[in-house]
């Protein structure tokens, strides 16, 4: 099977290790790999905080750039869910007919990482070793957005020596909601504490996720607070072996 | 920001300070960040328990949906039939669009029945119109009669809810405010005493104010009749003893048929307060002689409401049955409370309401107070998409600063403008990667961690750090890998 990796902004520019991860994991499932090296963002940044016609102009170049690809894989669940639920607003009002129809028949090719593996390839045990007490985080996008479900527990139940923490509210945003973490950076910060109450009350070693925007958020309080916490995205640790063990973001 | 608006908050959006102003006071108030979260996750927990044992709930929020949006569509065919029902009834029928308008009406029936007092039944249009203190004025004293409200009125203190008002106050609070505006020097906070002296303090309003006010939470187009749901009974009281109902209604309030409040029944108190029924459901049609009010008027308030109705997007706002379900939920209200959002109608609802009753004209900053996580519209029963609406009201503010000189000033208007002309091209954003990198290495630490971050990435790191830029971007490991490989 052939897939295209599309790697937002700021995890080609903050976490490679992720993009990376992604690498090693799918083609250790035998998955033939390619990047486009002209892709840089979603364009979620700017519809989220109002530019829609910015937010147009990145949602039509990764169309431009992606429309004759087999399979789209992405490991960042925000940017799917910008896909899946602005872009056909944003082509409605600012795209012409070809843009509209190139997009419609794009998107049910593009994925989200855990859909890719297990609505796609069908896997749930990817072969991966990560002896660790870890606890999920389930980003607002993941659950409300993509209804990602159960697909990422399934995912960590097979991976060996892996021990999985169990988080009250575990739903509840972290805060950061992109340039709502600065624009309202005090009521983000609230959150962020509340939230990260619960993160830590789980002492697991490693808190997780789909996406690196709330894991950003959550390792950035945790190193501020020494928290003793460090985050890591489920790619990575899906990507671990015995042999290549995990690198931790925070 | 001064300790005046901590103490008295300004519900008013043409006056409020711009919401990440207006949390400072309550997030330095930890008293009533505890009430307001305790209060919530009460709420929250009971509705999820009534919530999880309807097994046809997502239907009834699809059918909710439908209907509300079936009324909307309709909107001026069923208030017509509202109207000629409710007037062959026996009752009046005042149409308001917008709210002094309102506000004058009511004053002038209340002048005709020659009311120097009126009792209240809890109505968000009354508080939406600013009717209180403009019968003040006038010389006409508003007795509210619910629970929360009487708190709210006694302790010169402001709504921060749409269903529990008063849920930013603690029973001791309460009793404080009852034992200073009662004068019971021995009142106990035991809720039971709390509720008794209420009772007495209302048994003697309901019995000499001849003349009531209410909001409605149906009018219903088939009937022409007017339905209030409520806990307490005080509404039943001031729908059974006055000689004269005076009921403001916003013009979406409308149902077709009587039939259909089994749907909206069966979601509101579930959404609401979380209980299978509200105690006291009431509903009237016009006049009975010798029965309830002899003199009966509705107020069809539009302020606004016929503007949102003719936005595809924004229409879906007039869904609303005022459930709160979506600010119980929020996770910015759970640490904020209502105040901050300087309206009366806080939360993810008052988000997108406020700023459209105001015409994009005040309340610009509340459509940025969302972190967009989505869990208002997952529990909203009549699914109103608040996210989307949110997003529209954020592209009509940017689209109102593109118009003013200022925004060559705004940090974050000039950063995003910026970060377009980098993101449309790969060349400009992989040269903005590296020069990044550089100037990262004058803010990082020895630790591999930027602790402090100038301007507004100062409001990043005033809490949080942010790990250094790795020596090497995705794509560029990407190509060094292809280049090894060859």
């Amino acid at each position: 099977m052939r897939a295209s990796l599309f790697i937002t902004c700021y995890n080609d520019t903050l976490y490679p290790e992720t993009g990376r991860a992604v690498v090693s994991l799918l083609e250790r499932l035998g998955v033939e790999l390619d990047f486009h090296p002209k892709q840089t963002c979603c364009g979620q940044m700017h519809a989220n905080t109002g530019f829609r016609g910015e937010a147009f102009c990145q949602a039509k170049r990764f169309v431009q750039l992606y429309r004759d690809t087999e399979t789209v894989v992405i490991p960042s669940s925000s940017c799917v869910a910008m896909m899946r639920d602005q872009y056909p607003g944003l082509f409605e009002e600012l795209g012409n007919e070809s843009l509209r129809r190139e997009f419609a028949a794009l998107l049910p090719r593009v994925f989200e990482l855990s859909e890719f593996l297990l609505d796609r390839l069908g896997v749930d045990d990817v072969g991966a070793y990560f002896p660790h007490r870890v606890v999920y985080h389930a980003s607002c996008h993941g659950v409300r957005a993509l209804h990602l479900g159960e697909r990422p527990y399934k995912l960590l139940a097979k991976v060996r020596g892996l021990d999985l923490a169990q988080m009250a509210n575990t739903d509840r945003c972290c805060g950061f909601g992109g340039t709502f973490s600065v624009k309202n950076a005090e009521v983000s910060s609230a959150m962020l504490a509340a939230k990260l109450q619960d993160v830590i009350a789980t002492r697991a070693e490693y808190c997780t996720a789909l996406d690196n925007s709330c894991l950003m958020h959550l390792g950035g309080a945790m190193h501020r607070q020494y928290a003793g916490m460090k985050t890591i995205h489920l790619a990575q640790i899906l990507a671990a072996t015995e042999d290549a063990p995990a690198e931790a973001i925070a | 920001m001064t300790q005046s608006v901590a103490d008295h908050p300004i519900l008013d959006p043409r006056f409020a300070p711009p919401f990440p102003q207006a949390v400072l006071p309550v997030l330095r108030n930890p008293q009533l960040r505890k009430n307001v979260a305790h209060a919530i996750d009460v709420i929250q927990a009971k509705r999820g328990r009534l919530v999880a044992e309807k097994t046809d709930w997502q239907e009834l929020r699809t059918a909710g949906s439908a209907l509300r949006a079936h009324v909307l569509e309709n909107l001026g065919t069923y208030l017509e039939q509202f109207e000629s029902r409710c007037t062959a009834a026996g009752g009046h029928v005042h149409w308001a669009a917008d709210a002094a308008e309102a506000r004058q009406i009511t004053l002038d029936l209340l002048r005709q029945h020659n009311a120097s007092d009126v009792i209240k039944i809890k109505t968000m249009t009354s508080a939406e119109i600013q009717l209180n203190p403009f019968l003040e004025a006038q010389g006409v004293h508003a007795h509210e009669t619910d629970l929360a409200e009487i708190i709210l009125q006694l302790g010169e203190q402001e709504p921060s809810h749409i269903v529990v008002p008063a849920l930013h106050i603690n029973r001791s609070q309460v009793r404080e405010i009852f034992a200073r505006t009662m004068g019971l020097k021995n009142l106990s906070d035991d809720p039971k005493e709390l509720t008794n002296a209420a009772r007495r303090y209302l048994r003697q309003k309901f019995l000499t104010i001849p003349t009531a006010i209410s909001g409605a939470n149906y009018l219903i187009a088939e009937t022409g009749g007017v339905g209030i749901v409520e806990s307490e009974g005080n509404g039943r009281m001031c729908l059974t003893l006055p000689q004269t109902m005076i009921t403001i209604a916003g013009i979406e309030k409308v149902l077709p048929r009587f039939q259909d409040l089994e749907i909206m029944l069966q979601v509101l108190a579930r959404s609401a307060t979380g209980e299978r029924m509200n105690p006291y459901t009431s509903l009237w049609s016009g006049v009975t002689p010798g029965d309830g009010p002899q003199n009966f008027h509705v107020i069809l308030l539009d302020n606004g409401r016929s503007e949102m109705l003719r936005r595809p997007v924004e229409r879906q706002t007039l869904k609303c049955i005022r459930c709160a379900a979506c600010m119980n939920t929020c996770p910015v209200y759970r640490q904020t409370g209502g105040h901050a959002y300087g309206s009366v109608y806080p939360g993810p609802i008052g988000a997108i309401l406020t700023p459209q009753l105001m015409h994009m004209h005040h309340a610009q900053s509340l459509p940025y107070a969302s972190s967009l996580c989505g869990a208002c519209y997952e529990v909203c029963p009549v699914k109103i998409n608040i996210p989307e609406v949110l997003l529209e009201l954020r592209s009509q503010v940017v689209n109102q600063e593109r118009r003013q000189v200022g925004r060559v000033f705004d940090l974050m208007y000039i950063g995003l403008r910026m970060a377009n002309f980098l993101f449309t091209s790969a060349w400009r954003f992989h040269l903005a990667q590296r020069l990044g990198r550089i100037g990262a290495r004058l803010v990082t630490r020895k630790d591999g961690w930027i602790h402090s971050l100038p301007s507004i990435g100062g409001k990043w790191t005033q809490t949080r750090d942010l790990r250094g830029l790795p020596d090497q971007t995705f794509h560029e490991w990407w190509a060094a890998r292809a280049k090894e490989a060859k």
